[in-house]
């Protein structure tokens, strides 16, 4: 619907407005801005939802942090042993699955570069929008490889590979409350895969409203928030998987 | 993703859609006023049970019985939670916020508008089941609002920390993804969804101050949700995060190896700036109804904003300062006190720019300038005990006594609420076309201010004299028995209070059906809200685009047409 | 809405404020300098310098509080609308006058709390960035929901073991901590409830909890610390004057909080020796 208006390409993901004065109105809400979604001021819209994403982002950042200082502060505490009345370490470092982090992780980063071309697959299709609607005009058929469904298996894939990661673990005798150290690799893990299956949660809405045929530039604006998510989610895990590796 | 929902959503039919699961953001703003209206009266119920148990504590309340020890301790957890989560936090912020941040700014709506109504709903269910902690076997929970484990995290530590402490764990965790939810929209709506000309310096301070609430809730509540999922997992997965190796009644715990002073850490980095929460609105509100009722600009409006700025950033640094007593490393206690003492600095800007807005005015004593006025006077108030406690040397004795809670009722809950009776009586005419009754406002006015100084004053005296908080009987210790008669004042003081807020609740439900019609700019306001219809139609400004030629505070300008230049008045004044 | 005549009747209102607001301020500061309700009489060595800090910090800010508390209220009286007879004084943008007036504000706190922390901070470190006398008296206190207990090493200096496995807290005293009977250490160490130091000497005490966290604040002796479950903390002060001083709860630890209450009893070394020896005998 209303794809004969002229639609603007999809900025580069860097691009970002400055406000000032006298510039036309920050929202882009005005004047051509008030009818339904779907609208022309989708490039606003994108704008829009990639800050909120930016945004939201950073208190995800800042419960990670909070685990991270906890578990370092954690590491290097002493508690005191009544028994003795005196202060021991009692840290005991968790034998990570490390093969099988790394498969997951290699799974895990395959998975953000097709995040990334279902995600620019989506911006050309709605950059060639308007010129396809065009009467006669035809333009060369792209090979439609499903990115997003790649994606998605991926990313299932590798929340199944944690679950065995975590089995592993089991099997190797560190369970939730073992101790310290392995309830803060289930906690750091864990935490990892709840944000994961949020974004997993996101692609599929993505595919759905695809069958349901949603308007081509509304599923182009998930599309594109979720992979950038995305490539978060696997820079946090890179981040954990090191913290947990090495930090100890 | 709910991000694709455009703000360009059409005025919605029907009753749920309009009325409750609404997407406008002036709904869902007045459903979060009157979430926040409920809660302050439970929790102001809930004060008053406590006050009186502490006078008459053998007496046998109707209905409710005896108040055993235990039960008090949940009436001041649940009164220190509710008060903090549910009204400082939700109403100047989610109710104020949300219906006047979008129209001063001259936007549509919120950013994400969907977003914008989960977060009141959450926040719904949050209170929900905090409530819910009252009806279960046990009772709520006592471990006051500060949850220190093991306390909190051992279920047989007393009564209430059963499912009573599970409940308010998780409706803490709850509130917190709901106020994450509501800063995210807070900051995209200010940075994104400005008016043409609506620079950032042109902004009221009011948007200023919101939206350095919501970068302070977006960093804040992200680290108490991680300290709370913690809490929750020792709880319930027997994780020892916080537990070390001990008894309780005489078993062991089945923990080893946890830190208690690491949720202290993690709840204080949320906890101070939390203060700030509730305290920043009301500095924004009060700097921009003090320019408003004195008829000339805001003095030191950059000022102001770089004050605000700087509390921002000082506040995620001093957190340990709750901590002095704590078993912190001393050198850590000495290192936290200097930020926390360099918090006075810009507070004594802002309280030197709102008396030098007076400074030269023409104050007209409405009843929003009344209680903005009354705010410059508790803001001094609270802020002057604040230096005793930000010296570890002098924290020590005033630790967890009377002094502290009378210092941050002051300043944070006392303060902060006459931020919201100010918007109240500010506001409420574009809210609901009607203005609220200035002779029963005045009342109101005059009797929180001298009810709020005689509770909390007299709670300093008692704090230097020892008397430590949270005691719910006053016989057990000696010296605490000469210390009866300041208690007693202070109930009383508590009765003539809340009677004031009585008044309150009659004129706000008297003046919505009877109060006089106002007119769209009863105050002779400048700012983008008095532009537009009363109540303002569903986008704000009916279609029409405001543009923005003008700062917020031009009052009596000098040659102008009238005494006061609107925002989008056409032509600028010449000296801006 | 808001005539200039409707609030020129209002004249009597700013008058009524500063009132108000004077009454308040000034009645606030009466009891604070007529120390009505004030520390108890101190008794421990930083007593004196801690109440001076707290008047020092005391004179700055009520100089503050009232300064600013009277201003407000000459402000908002001299200012009030009157009709045709004012005007509000307009000024744009930073004028000189104001960024001077916020640059003294800001000077002028900075200033008052460079002060105020250097002092403040002196206490603090004499208290506590130095490690007690080696000729202190060592105590170690327990708190437990709801009581405090005092552990005396005995003769040979030692704190003997515990074990949290053994703590029975309805058999008192040395079951109540758990003392490990199969420790040399422990045989001669003294349990009891109420504490006994000795006067003018310094005592270095070890706080402990079992459970959760306590603390053991003792006003007269302007002392306060938590005792947390897995720590051991040191503190130290030195009592300077004999008689029975309240030791409080001063961390919320349960139903029981209000009335988790201790006795710091202060004796001469004499007495001391002679009640920590009986003690020992009754022990034997």
């Amino acid at each position: 619907m209303a794809s004969l208006t002229p639609t603007m390409p999809a900025p580069p993901p860097t691009a970002s407005r400055r406000h000032g004065g006298d510039l036309p109105p920050g929202a882009g809400w005005g004047d051509g801005g008030r009818s339904e979604p779907g609208s022309p001021d989708y490039g606003a819209r994108l704008r829009r939802a990639r800050l909120g994403l930016a945004v939201a982002l950073t208190p995800v950042m800042m419960l990670f942090v909070a685990f991270t200082s906890a578990y370092i502060m954690r590491q290097g505490l002493p508690t005191l042993d009544p028994r003795t009345n005196t202060v021991v370490r009692d840290w005991v470092p968790v034998e990570l699955p490390t093969l099988l982090f790394l498969i997951n992780t290699g799974v895990l980063l395959l998975s953000s570069v097709t995040a990334e071309f279902a995600r620019r697959q989506l911006a050309r299709q709605v950059a060639l929008e308007p010129v396809r609607s065009i009467p006669g005009v035809s333009l060369v058929r792209e090979r439609k490889i499903p990115w997003l469904a790649l994606t998605i298996i991926l990313g299932l894939g590798f929340l199944t590979g944690q679950w065995l990661a975590w089995k592993e673990l089991a099997a190797r005798g560190f369970y939730v409350a073992t101790g310290p150290s392995s309830s803060f690799v289930y906690l750091l893990t864990g935490g990892h895969a709840v944000h994961l299956f949020g974004g997993v949660l996101a692609l599929l809405a993505a595919g759905l409203s695809t069958v349901l045929g949603r308007p081509l530039a509304s599923r182009r604006i998930v599309v594109d928030v979720t992979a950038w998510y995305w490539h978060f989610m696997a820079l946090l895990w890179i981040y954990i998987l090191s913290l947990l590796e090495f930090a100890s | 993703m709910l991000a694709q929902e455009s703000h360009a959503h059409s005025a919605p039919q029907g009753f749920l859609r309009k009325y409750v699961f609404s997407l406008d953001h002036k709904v869902i703003g007045l459903q979060y006023y009157f979430l926040a209206l409920v809660a302050v009266f439970v929790g102001m119920f809930l004060s008053l049970l406590m006050r009186f148990h502490l006078i008459w504590p053998t007496a046998v309340l109707p209905l409710l019985g005896e108040i055993k020890p235990e039960t008090y301790l949940s009436l001041v957890t649940m009164h220190g939670t509710i008060m903090v989560f549910f009204v400082l936090t939700t109403g100047p912020q989610g109710g104020f916020g949300n219906y006047f941040l979008p129209i001063q700014i001259g936007a549509p709506d919120m950013a994400f508008p969907v977003l914008n109504m989960l977060s009141f709903w959450v926040t719904f269910v949050a209170f929900g089941v905090m409530l819910a902690a009252f009806f279960v076997i046990g009772g709520a929970p006592l471990h006051g609002w500060t949850g220190y484990p093991p306390l909190s995290a051992l279920r047989s530590s007393g009564p209430g920390e059963g499912l009573g402490a599970d409940l308010w764990i998780t409706s803490i965790a709850l509130f917190c993804v709901g106020a994450l939810l509501g800063s995210l929209n807070f900051i995209t709506t200010t940075l994104d969804m400005r008016a043409r000309g609506m620079t950032l310096m042109r902004m009221p301070l009011t948007c200023w101050a919101w939206f350095l609430t919501a970068v302070i809730g977006l960093l804040a509540f992200g680290v108490l949700l991680s300290a709370g999922v913690l809490l929750l997992m020792d709880r319930t997965l027997g994780t020892s995060f916080y537990l070390p190796l001990g008894t309780i009644n005489g078993q062991l715990t089945g923990h080893k190896g946890g830190s208690p002073l690491l949720w202290q850490h993690l709840f204080w980095f949320f906890g101070h700036p939390e203060v700030y929460i509730a305290i920043l609105p009301a500095m924004g509100v009060c700097s921009h109804l003090l320019s408003v009722g004195a008829r000339k600009p805001v003095f030191g409006y950059r000022a102001i904003v770089l004050a605000m700025l700087s509390i921002v950033v000082l506040g995620f640094g001093v957190w340990g300062h709750h901590m002095f007593v704590s078993g912190m490393s001393p050198y850590s206690g000495f290192a936290f006190s200097v930020p926390t003492m360099a918090i006075t600095v810009p507070s004594a800007v802002l309280t030197f720019a709102w008396l030098a807005t007076l400074w030269r005015g023409k104050i007209r004593f409405t009843t929003p300038s009344l209680f903005s006025i009354g705010f410059v006077s508790l803001f001094v108030a609270g802020g002057a005990s604040g230096p005793f406690l930000a010296q570890p040397a002098l924290d020590i004795q005033l630790h967890d006594t009377y002094f502290v809670v009378g210092h941050f009722h002051l300043i944070m809950a006392v303060a902060a609420l006459f931020g919201v009776f100010a918007a109240t009586y500010h506001w409420f005419p574009k809210m609901f076309g009607r203005l609220m009754n200035e002779a029963l406002g005045r009342w109101h006015f005059f009797i929180t201010l001298i009810g709020a100084y005689a509770i909390f004053v007299p709670m300093h005296y008692l704090g230097i004299a020892g008397h430590p908080r949270r005691y719910s009987q006053l016989t057990e210790v000696g010296y605490l028995h000469d210390l009866i008669p300041v208690q007693r004042f202070i109930t009383f003081a508590v009765f003539f209070t809340v009677a004031g807020q009585l008044i309150f609740v009659f004129n706000l439900l008297w003046s919505m059906f009877r109060g006089e019609k106002a007119t769209d700019n009863p105050w002779e306001a400048t700012t983008l809200e008095w532009t537009t219809a009363t109540p303002p139609p569903h986008d704000n400004f009916g279609g029409q685009t405001p543009v923005v030629n003008n700062g917020p505070y031009e009052y009596g300008v000098p040659g102008a047409p009238r005494e006061y230049v609107m925002q989008n008045d056409p032509t600028a004044v010449e000296a801006r | 809405m808001i005539e200039s005549g409707v609030a020129g009747g209002l004249d009597s209102m700013g008058l009524l404020l500063l009132f108000v607001i004077w009454l308040i301020a000034l009645a606030s500061m009466f009891f604070f300098v007529a120390k009505i309700w004030w520390f108890p009489a101190g008794a421990s060595a930083i007593a004196a310098a801690y109440d001076h800090q707290f008047v020092n910090t005391g004179i700055a800010m009520g100089a503050a509080f009232v300064v600013a508390q009277l201003g407000l209220g000459i402000l908002i009286w001299k200012y009030r609308d009157r009709g045709a007879a004012n005007r509000a004084r307009y000024h744009s943008g930073e004028t000189r006058t104001e960024i001077l007036v916020l640059i003294f504000a800001a000077a002028l706190f900075m200033a008052m709390d460079i002060g105020v922390d250097l002092l403040g901070g002196h206490l603090w470190a004499a208290e506590r960035f130095r490690e007690a006398a080696p000729d202190a008296v060592r105590v170690e206190v327990t708190g437990m929901q709801f009581a405090w207990y005092f552990r005396y090493p005995g003769p040979d200096g030692k704190f003997g073991a515990t074990k949290p496995e053994l703590e029975d807290a309805s058999a008192g005293g040395e079951g109540a901590l758990g003392l490990d009977p199969q420790d040399a250490a422990s045989k001669d160490d003294v349990v009891t409830g109420t504490m006994v130091v000795p006067v003018n000497r310094e005592v270095e005490v070890t706080l402990r909890a079992h459970d959760v966290i306590h603390s053991f604040g003792v006003p007269a002796m302007r002392f306060k610390q938590d005792a947390v479950p897995g720590l051991a903390i040191h503190m130290h002060f030195t009592p300077t004057r004999e008689g029975n001083f309240d030791a409080v709860c001063s961390q919320l630890c349960g139903l029981g909080h209000y009335k988790m209450h201790g006795i710091v009893k202060v004796v001469s070394q004499e007495e001391f020796d002679k009640w920590l020896a009986a003690r020992e005998a009754d022990k034997q």
